[in-house]
């Protein structure tokens, strides 16, 4: 339950995690020409760690569900 | 087949199936059955976010500038990974405090400030307005574009068109039309709208259905695969530089602007807060929309980027818009099945958003503008007006209608001028003039309403004077001159590098001035002055609002006859009555059935209910027969001001308790002392009649023996009678001395309390007993005698201890070679006297007990028979003497080496120095 203290915590955790994912510095080692697995650095990078994010999400949640 | 009138159709018929969908929703509502009480209907319906501006928009975004389009969708998810410690909040708070918009939040969170709600409204009105005109703008330029099929041709080519031709009046008086019928059909209490949140979940996937399609369509109809568009589009070099950003920093700081905006923005749109919060049908359905919301957005932006670049590839440059790919590249392969479909798309993305949003809005502006406004026209006579409901649902209708008129001027005015998403950038900017009042007002207990009023109007106009007039200074309709020289020609005022702050896009630009400002005057004037009374109390119900709304309070009501029966169910029948005529007795009310149906009677049985079956289920309980209002703030108030007397009562309960248990205590202990002292009377007085038997029975004995024998020969008569006579002494020596230690015990011996010289005294004593010790052949040794110590006492007192020291001493002493050693001497505090002898000594167990009464220590031989040498109340008598002076009497010896008796008494000041005569 997102009532849950520890849960609220996990998510604010993916919070922080989010922030650092989807910004400078971090953005600026994929932000180069090149193909990985046929798509851009950059774009693979944000749209893989953007589904990795919702389903780390997805598990804080549904796992601690009572 | 694409005619006008099929479009036009298919509009109409779509949005007849949506007016379906929410009459039937109502409709289950009504009976109880909700349709959307479930976290999949609540995640959708949170789609209502994305609009034609994702729907268009994001393609035109992806095709200026690559990834640019994303930061929009990243900030909504933070957001919601934040949700339990902000959206979980403000639903439990807006449930608690029947909050129904973000005005209405505010204003309540501030002391229930109409001037605070006044201008959260306008400002949501004026900052949204150029939002809803976007809507139009895109709605109205899908039209054009499907109507010219199977042409392409751009709105912006045909021209201007006059008022009464312009597609976007049309769908704008429609829209408009549409939400009113959705939205105002009748008042609900909770501003909750059942039907149209079932209409807007099915919006969000007919949106999202069609978005796919058409990805679905470019990336494996027309390409093979999302590898093969960004293979071939790297290979074309104007199109490549879209795939990767190569950046200054200062793209980045735009880039995380941009998050943090739309994470504000998905939380603080009037629609956002309308569906996430005041929708929200239980606060549990968060859980799992904490990830289906995000898994949504992922969704709808999967196919963007390589629409974006198949559209520049597929299109000359210059040619065909952005914005329109999502339509024009299925129109360009003769899809006309799928280009319907991506304009129903489009469609319901404009609906969903311009429903929710106007309702939210005119929601506001009536409750929180308009009537307030009225309310205060004496002359109008509104307030003794029995039912308002129809003048409000008036209002609402017009506040729609001049909503939608606002938004397509705004479009008339500068639609033109932007690009779809530059048009919604400015609303999210708006919007974001609420963050600091909202969240510091849930987080923060300092916050006050003119903190609020300032920080906002000072956002506000800075938002306005730097994003929204340079939006009509390109439009034409400001000089150009405003952009580029500033305000009257002063360079520094140049709206959009404010103060000459330049270097940022005109989003960051806004932002910075307007937060700071913001920022500045909400916390600045806050702290100026403690909040006052009415403000603390609302902060405390927002701040600590989880809390709040879980405590046990009752809006709802219910009567006796609901109460009763469920209390005796738990508590008996009797109890129950009992208790319940005891509760209408303390409110002066003489029988259960005259008890009112009301909030306290209500509590009173969770409360009966709770000592039986414990709180959490007696809240079940009594939820089940009572019918809960959300409360209203001033009934929380009165409800907390009631709990604190209460809790004031039960403290002074808790000490008086504690009070009669120490009593309760101390009672016990006294009690007990005086079992003992009965005991120990009970011991003493059988003692006592034992002592007292034996000198009778030998005196009865002995004048038996003469009285019954005449002829008893003298010597023997003379023998018998002496006995008879010491036994006679000893008898009455010992009534003495139980008299005496009666009275010592009982407190009523006199006592002549003089300075006496202890010296003069023991000689007396001595003197005394001379006969006896020359009888004994004891020597006396009184040559450790200090002279001059003087103590305070009782002069016949203190001989009588002495003479028994003494007197025991020579009983103990053997006859001839017996020695008893007086001493005495001063010490700075007090006088110490010892009566040494050189008997038999005592043993260290009997220490103690000689001072008990009749018992003498006499070389382990029970104490009580054979030939007793004293009356064994000589020391405990002593004892108690030397005691009441403040003395201590005490013996030193061991076995065989003779016993030491000493006393100590306190000293009199300056004894040596005085004279003091020993007399009395």
């Amino acid at each position: 339950m997102i009532r849950t203290r520890l849960t609220s915590q996990r998510l604010a955790f993916l919070f922080l995690l989010g922030c650092i994912f989807f910004n400078y510095p971090l953005l600026s080692i994929f932000n180069k020409s090149g193909s990985f697995l046929g798509m851009p650095p950059l774009f693979a990078w944000l749209m893989g760690s953007w589904v990795v994010l919702i389903a780390l999400m997805a598990f804080v949640v549904e796992r601690t569900r009572d | 087949m694409l005619q006008g009138w099929v479009i036009v159709l298919a509009s109409f018929l779509y949005l007849g199936v949506l007016f379906a969908i929410a009459w039937y929703a109502d409709h289950r509502s009504d009976h109880g059955r909700s349709l959307i009480a479930s976290p999949l209907v609540y995640a959708l319906s949170l789609g209502v976010y994305c609009t034609t501006w994702t729907f268009y928009g994001s393609v035109g975004r992806a095709a200026a500038n690559g990834i640019g389009f994303l930061p929009i969708y990243l900030g909504p998810t933070l957001l919601f990974a934040l949700g339990g410690f902000i959206l979980y909040r403000m639903i439990r708070i807006a449930k608690a405090n029947r909050i129904t918009s973000i005005a209405d939040f505010v204003a309540s969170r501030y002391g229930k400030s109409q001037l605070l709600g006044g201008l959260v409204t306008v400002i949501a009105v004026v900052g949204v307005i150029p939002y809803i005109a976007l809507q139009l703008k895109a709605v109205s330029n899908s039209f054009t574009i499907l109507g010219n099929y199977p042409e392409i041709v751009m709105p912006a080519a045909v021209g201007a068109v006059p008022l009464f031709q312009d597609s976007a009046l049309y769908v704008a008086m429609i829209l408009a039309a549409f939400t009113i019928l959705f939205g105002t059909r009748h008042l609900d209490a909770t501003e909750r709208h059942e039907g149209m949140v079932a209409a807007i979940a099915v919006e969000s996937v007919v949106k999202l259905v069609a978005f796919l399609a058409v990805g679905a369509f470019v990336v494996w109809g027309m390409h093979d695969g999302v590898g093969d568009i960004f293979a071939r589009a790297a290979a074309v070099p104007e199109v490549a530089t879209r795939l990767d950003r190569a950046d200054a920093p200062a793209a980045y700081g735009s880039w995380g602007t941009l998050i943090f905006l739309s994470l504000f923005a998905s939380l603080l749109l009037p629609r956002q807060f309308q569906i996430a919060v005041v929708e929200n049908v239980d606060a549990t359905h968060l859980n799992r929309a904490v990830w289906l919301f995000p898994l949504y957005l992922f969704l709808i932006n999967l196919f963007v980027l390589p629409v974006a670049l198949a559209g520049l590839m597929h299109f000359p440059p210059g040619t065909v818009d952005a914005d329109t790919f999502v339509l024009t590249l299925p129109m360009a392969h003769q899809q006309e099945t799928l280009a319907l479909f991506v304009f129903i798309g489009g469609l319901s993305a404009a609906t969903g958003m311009v429903i929710v949003e106007t309702i939210a809005l005119s929601t506001m502006v009536c409750n929180d503008l308009v009537m307030p406004l009225l309310l205060r026209m004496p002359w109008l006579g509104l307030a003794a007006k029995a039912d308002l409901s129809g003048l409000l649902l008036e209002i609402r209708r017009w506040a729609i209608a001049i909503i939608l008129g606002l938004g397509y001027l705004y479009f008339r005015v500068a639609g033109e001028a932007y690009a779809l998403v530059s048009i919604g950038l400015i609303s999210f900017a708006a919007v974001a003039q609420f963050a600091p009042v909202v969240l510091g007002g849930i987080f923060w207990k300092g916050g006050t309403r003119d903190g609020a009023v300032a920080g906002l109007a000072a956002g506000f106009v800075l938002w306005a004077y730097t994003l929204l007039l340079p939006s009509f200074a390109k439009s034409g309709w400001l000089p150009e001159g405003f952009i580029a020289h500033g305000l009257f020609g002063i360079e520094l005022l140049r709206p959009q590098q404010l103060f000459g702050l330049g270097g940022l896009d005109e989003i960051t630009h806004c932002l910075v001035w307007s937060l700071l400002a913001n920022l500045g005057g909400y916390i600045g004037i806050s702290l100026l002055r403690v909040p006052n009374a009415r403000e603390a109390r609302q902060a405390t119900l927002f701040v600590g609002g989880a809390d709040v709304a879980g405590h046990s309070m009752w809006g709802g009501s219910a009567g006796v006859g609901d109460l009763l029966p469920l209390a005796a169910r738990f508590l008996g029948r009797e109890r129950a009555e009992e208790a319940f005529q005891r509760h209408a007795r303390s409110r002066g009310l003489r029988a259960i059935d005259e008890l009112p149906a009301d909030a306290r009677l209500v509590n009173f049985a969770e409360n009966q209910l709770a000592g039986a079956i414990g709180s959490a289920s007696a809240r079940v309980m009594v939820a089940s027969v009572v019918k809960e209002e959300p409360l209203g703030i001033d009934e929380v108030m009165n409800i907390l001001d009631e709990a604190s007397q209460v809790r004031a009562y039960s403290r002074e309960l808790e000490e008086k308790s504690q009070e009669l248990t120490r009593a309760t205590a101390e009672l016990r202990d006294a009690n007990e002392r005086l079992r003992e002292l009965d005991r120990m009377k009970d011991d003493f007085i059988s003692t006592v009649t034992h002592e007292l038997r034996t000198p009778l029975t030998s005196i009865r004995a002995f004048s038996e023996m003469l009285h019954e024998d005449p002829k008893t020969d003298l010597e023997q008569r003379t023998k018998f009678l002496g006995i008879i006579v010491s036994e006679t002494v000893r008898l009455s020596r010992l009534i003495n001395q139980i008299l005496d230690l009666a009275k010592l015990e009982s407190g009523r011996a006199e006592w002549t309390v003089t300075a006496i010289d202890v010296d003069e005294v023991i000689h007396e004593a001595a003197d005394s007993l001379t006969a006896l010790f020359a009888e004994k052949r004891v020597t006396l040794d009184l040559s450790g005698l200090d002279k001059g110590l003087t103590v305070m006492a009782d002069r016949d007192r203190l001989m009588q201890v002495m003479v028994n020291l003494l007197s025991n001493a020579l009983k103990f002493v053997p006859a001839d070679s017996g020695m008893v050693r007086v001493g005495a001497e001063g010490t700075a505090s007090e006088v110490r006297v010892s009566v040494g002898d050189n008997g038999p000594g005592i043993h260290a167990d009997d220490h103690e007990v000689i001072f008990d009464k009749f018992r003498q220590g006499s070389g382990g031989t029970d104490v009580l028979t054979d030939k007793p040498q004293g009356t064994g109340l000589g020391l405990p008598i002593s004892r108690q003497i030397i005691e009441y002076f403040n003395g201590r009497l005490w013996v030193e010896s061991a076995p065989g080496a003779g016993a030491r008796f000493l006393f100590t008494l306190p000293r009199q000041a300056g004894d040596n120095d005085k004279k003091t005569g020993g007399g009395t």
